[in-house]
């Protein structure tokens, strides 16, 4: 943890109330997210129990499977989430703006611009908390090498016809949150943590109630108390005022309150089925439905808080203004969207069980640029988190105090301008150390020359000031003027190309068996309840 | 049975070479323990290995490495042609290399091909495209080298040898790899655990001399890092002295170098307090002990000279865990007149050799032990750069945070568990060092 952040913290402990990390916002936020609050059965891994739903706070759309353990309930549930999510997601398939891609042409082997389609927007999809991802890459896992009666007439559990589709798409909505700085995917707890500090340890910051106490605490009413309100309260009945942000419940609403009541309908259900007359079966069906609305009542009383929740986390972070770096990355989850999209379109199979070694390496090469560009873009576009790096002595601000012109010793001299600079920041310098600040948006480089005596330091500027003798208008620092340099680049440049997979060499396995990929696991006896 | 250090030593250095100029195999892996002339058996390698013809690459993972490789290859046969392959940034080879004619440094490998030898980074090597391979390569530091990065170079070579120590620190990656955790080719492991793991049957072999640690080092270092691959050190007790020509004023830094310049190990332990990462009063107590160093007129004695050495500056090293801390103790240097010294962290130091070296613990002061500071390599590194002695600066009450803090990293299947864990070897050092303590005494 940064010391400005244990900063932070302690005024948050100090205060009562949650401290603000950053002074605009980092992610990027659609006009309309869709939230999915999704529960699970305890005990029994990857059987969703309910989810609430939906792109309107004032309209969830509420999804119960009232028997978990029932396969044709379960599926029917995800058929229901598909028809929920997919429209959703493809709305935002058809809109797209014409951009351009470099390629490489197979014949010359050299780099040709492409034009290629790229979607205006992409859908966003909000879950509760970091578990809620981790769910949705579980039910993507869990629905994406399923088999259609369509595709498979053999099949012996087909499944409803778009439910592996939906599968595929929760797989690249999980695989793209760990993208750092990707938006596809959001947890509300990761939001709130980015953007506010609150008194508590980092474990409990993952409950989003006792989170949200401490941000959005009501009046006249510490953080804390708050915060210990929302994880520990329970009413008379013992069950908790503030019901756990899933996908996991609470075991004492399992036990008390859910399992009785599905004890109820599968009572229900068996009488129905052992119904001798149509007028006992329309009574026994009756009750069936009942069983199935308390059911859903009671799903419905444990997901609205943590909808609510979401929701309120989405209306708190929309109050900051979006960092000016933020439709940047923004762009690159449309890409993202938009690649994928093609993928579906052009019939391709889903995404592998595995990632093969190139790929994995190619994952790995891309999130690692993508989490030093996102350090870089939130402390250039947050003067808070600037203030961070300046801390930790890989930033400095400074004010120019003299600008020495020189140029470089070379047949055609460049301009090598000297900056003698002020500063009471402690930067990490070492000898020439290169330093970056922006200038119109595009970094300017410039190396330490040294300190002098009187601690102000000498920094040598090294490029965009043109190809003339003379640097262009405003290239150069004026006396008097304060910058922030970093010494931290601000733009990353991509790893070297790897090869492709099928040549991969000895030393990673050699090229991937083509007969050993997309079998589903073979059904054993396990599988079969 | 006596043990021959030298001879044991050049038996291996014979079988390591033998495998790879007329075995079989595509590749041989050495595993060298610290100091156990690691560099030397790459240079000697390279010479072999251009001496059979056989056109060679050499992949080593710092500039710094790269530069050091070919000024030992200028300096053990200068009749070798070697090529420096360089990045295109400003400034990017050591200028010493402009000076010798028989290296030729370019930024394309295009312009060095033909050339017995080239080496460069393994960034570097990534970067070149559509070359004939070469017949061999020779991977240094390959511990260190991160799976992916083994997978954008082995196109370049038919075969090659892998030389490195696998109790060093282990690469890491900046973002999360648990997706992969398990996999044969798990981008973030490292290159040798990638590459046994597709090729079982290949040859490895280990040397089995330390010649930079004394005899006093070896056998903890062996013990506590390489249980199940011990080493020896080359030299025997009493082949290493340190002495002081000024001495000992009775303050606690005089007395742990009294300590160390005896027995090899001092520990400085300073009273028990959660503190932040800059410590003040530690940062302090390590300049202190530079500073005294200097000022008794240290002088060392070793198989190298008969008559003592003067310690230098530039025969001392502090090593600390993170970059700020060697930031404050750099600050603290300066402020006691010390100039020369080095000052890096644990990565930082990683292949470097010192007379004598000041370690802040890594655990020192902190209210919690993480993955980071109970890496065993962390540790590896900061105890065994020296050829003398080690000193550590130290809260109190290490021992107790340890036990408050057994691992809890969770279990990933198909990853083979790395043994001892960190924790097992902080005991065994603590353990050690507790019989060199110096109570804190200004």
């Amino acid at each position: 943890m940064s010391l400005i952040s244990t900063l932070a913290r302690l005024e948050a402990v100090e205060s009562g109330r949650a401290q603000p990390l950053a002074t605009v916002r980092h992610r990027h936020l659609s006009a309309r997210p869709m939230v999915l609050v999704p529960l699970t059965t305890a005990g029994e891994a990857g059987a969703p129990l309910g989810a609430l739903v939906g792109t309107d706070p004032e309209e969830p759309r509420l999804l119960v499977v009232a028997q978990p353990r029932d396969r044709d309930l379960r599926f029917a549930f995800l058929a229901d989430l598909a028809e929920a999510v997919l429209p959703y997601v493809d709305g935002f398939g058809d809109e797209v703006e014409a951009a351009e891609k470099s390629e490489t042409d197979p014949e010359t082997g050299k780099k040709i611009k492409v034009e290629v389609e790229l979607c205006a927007d992409a859908p966003q999809l909000i879950v509760p908390s970091r578990a809620g991802i981790e769910y949705v890459r579980l039910l993507g896992r869990s629905m994406r090498f399923r088999r259609t009666a369509e595709q498979d007439p053999q099949t012996p559990y087909p499944a409803p016809p778009r439910v592996p589709l939906l599968g595929r798409w929760l797989t690249h909505f999980g695989e793209r949150a760990r993208v750092p700085g990707s938006s596809l995917l959001l947890s509300a707890t990761d939001l709130l943590n980015r953007h506010w500090a609150t008194g508590q340890s980092s474990l409990e910051d993952q409950h989003l109630g006792a989170l949200l106490a401490w941000i959005d605490a009501p009046d006249g009413e510490s953080g804390a108390e708050a915060a210990l309100r929302a994880e520990l309260g329970r009413d008379r009945d013992g069950q908790l005022l503030c019901p756990p942000a899933g996908p996991a419940t609470d075991p004492a609403f399992d036990n008390r309150v859910l399992a009785p009541a599905i004890e109820r309908y599968d009572r229900a259900r068996l009488e129905l089925a052992a119904a001798e007359d149509g007028e006992a079966a329309d009574e026994r069906l009756a009750e069936l439905h009942r069983a199935e609305r308390e059911i859903r009542r009671l799903l419905l009383a444990q997901m609205k808080p943590t909808w609510d929740a979401v929701w309120r986390s989405v209306e708190l972070l929309r109050g900051l203004p979006a960092g000016a770096r933020v439709a940047d990355r923004w762009t690159r989850d449309r890409w993202s969207f938009t690649g994928h999209r093609d993928r579906v379109r052009a019939g391709e199979p889903p995404q592998p069980r595995r990632d093969d070694a190139v790929t994995a390496a190619q994952k790995l090469a891309a999130r690692e640029t993508a989490q030093a560009q996102l350090e870089a873009q939130e402390a250039l576009d947050d003067p808070l988190v600037l203030a961070g790096r300046r801390l930790s002595g890989e930033a400095f601000v400074a004010e120019v105090v003299e600008v020495t012109m020189a140029w470089s010793e070379s047949k055609r001299p460049s301009p090598r301008p000297l900056l003698t600079v002020r500063t009471d920041d402690l930067p990490h310098l070492a000898e020439r150390a290169k330093v970056f600040r922006s200038l119109d948006g595009k970094p300017q480089t410039a190396e330490f020359v040294r300190g002098e005596e009187d601690g102000s330091l000498v920094l040598r500027v090294l490029d965009r000031m043109g190809r003339a003798k003379d640097p262009a208008e405003g290239s150069v620092p004026e006396k008097g003027e304060r910058i922030a340099w970093t010494l931290f680049e601000h733009d990353q440049r991509g790893g070297p190309k790897l090869p492709d997979p099928e040549e991969t060499p000895w030393t990673h396995g050699g090229p991937p068996h083509a007969d050993t990929a997309e079998t589903p696991d073979p059904v054993t006896s396990e599988d079969l309840l | 049975m006596s043990f021959d250090p030298a001879a044991e030593a050049a038996r291996a250095t014979r079988n390591i070479l033998a495998d790879t100029l007329h075995g079989q195999a595509r590749g041989v892996v050495v595993d060298s323990p610290p100091g156990a002339g690691k560099s030397t058996l790459v240079v000697r390698a390279a010479i072999e290995l251009a001496g059979a013809g056989r056109p060679l690459m050499v992949v080593a993972q710092t500039n710094a490495q790269v530069d050091d490789l070919v000024l030992r290859l200028a300096e053990k046969e200068p009749e070798l042609q070697v090529g420096r392959l360089h990045s295109s940034d400003s400034d990017p080879y050591d200028k010493a290399l402009d000076e010798l004619e028989q290296v030729r440094t370019s930024s394309k490998a295009g312009d060095l091909a033909g050339l017995p030898v080239v080496v460069s980074t393994a960034a570097k090597w990534a970067h070149v495209k559509n070359v004939e391979p070469w017949a061999h390569a020779i991977v240094d530091e390959a511990y260190q080298m991160r799976s992916d990065a083994l997978l954008a170079v082995a196109g370049l070579f038919e075969r090659a040898l892998f030389v490195g120590d696998p109790g060093q620190l282990d690469p890491f990656s900046v973002v999360g790899a648990e997706q992969w955790a398990g996999l044969s080719y798990d981008p973030s492991a490292s290159a040798v655990s990638t590459l046994l793991a597709h090729n079982p049957e290949l040859p490895q072999h280990r040397l089995p001399v330390s010649w930079r640690l004394p005899a006093s080092a070896a056998p903890l270092v062996s013990d506590a890092f390489y249980p199940y691959t011990p080493f020896r050190s080359g030299t025997g007790p009493g082949e290493r002295r340190l002495s002081f020509g000024v001495p000992s004023d009775g303050s606690g830094p005089d007395r742990v170098l009294d300590e160390a310049a005896e027995s090899g190990w001092g520990l400085l332990e300073l009273p028990a307090r959660h503190t932040p990462r800059t410590d003040p009063e530690a940062v302090r107590a390590v300049a202190l002990v530079v500073r005294r160093l200097l000022d008794r007129g240290g002088a060392a004695v070793s198989e190298r000279s008969d008559a003592p050495v003067p310690l230098t500056p530039d025969r001392i090293a502090v090593g600390t865990a993170h970059r700020d801390q060697a930031a404050a103790v750099r600050a603290a240097l300066a402020e006691l007149a010390v100039t020369g010294v080095t000052v890096d962290t644990a990565n930082r130091l990683q292949g470097r050799e010192y007379d004598v070296t000041v370690v802040l613990h890594p655990l020192s002061g902190r209210p919690d032990a993480t993955a980071f500071h109970l890496e065993t390599g962390r540790l590896c590194v900061l105890a065994s750069r020296h050829r003398h002695a080690c000193i550590v600066v130290c809260r109190a009450g290490v021992a107790d945070l340890l036990d408050e803090h057994p691992s809890t990293e969770p279990v990933q299947l198909g990853v083979t568990v790395k043994f001892p864990d960190g924790w097992e070897a902080n005991h065994a050092v603590l353990s050690h060092l507790a019989e060199h303590r110096v109570a804190w005494a200004p």
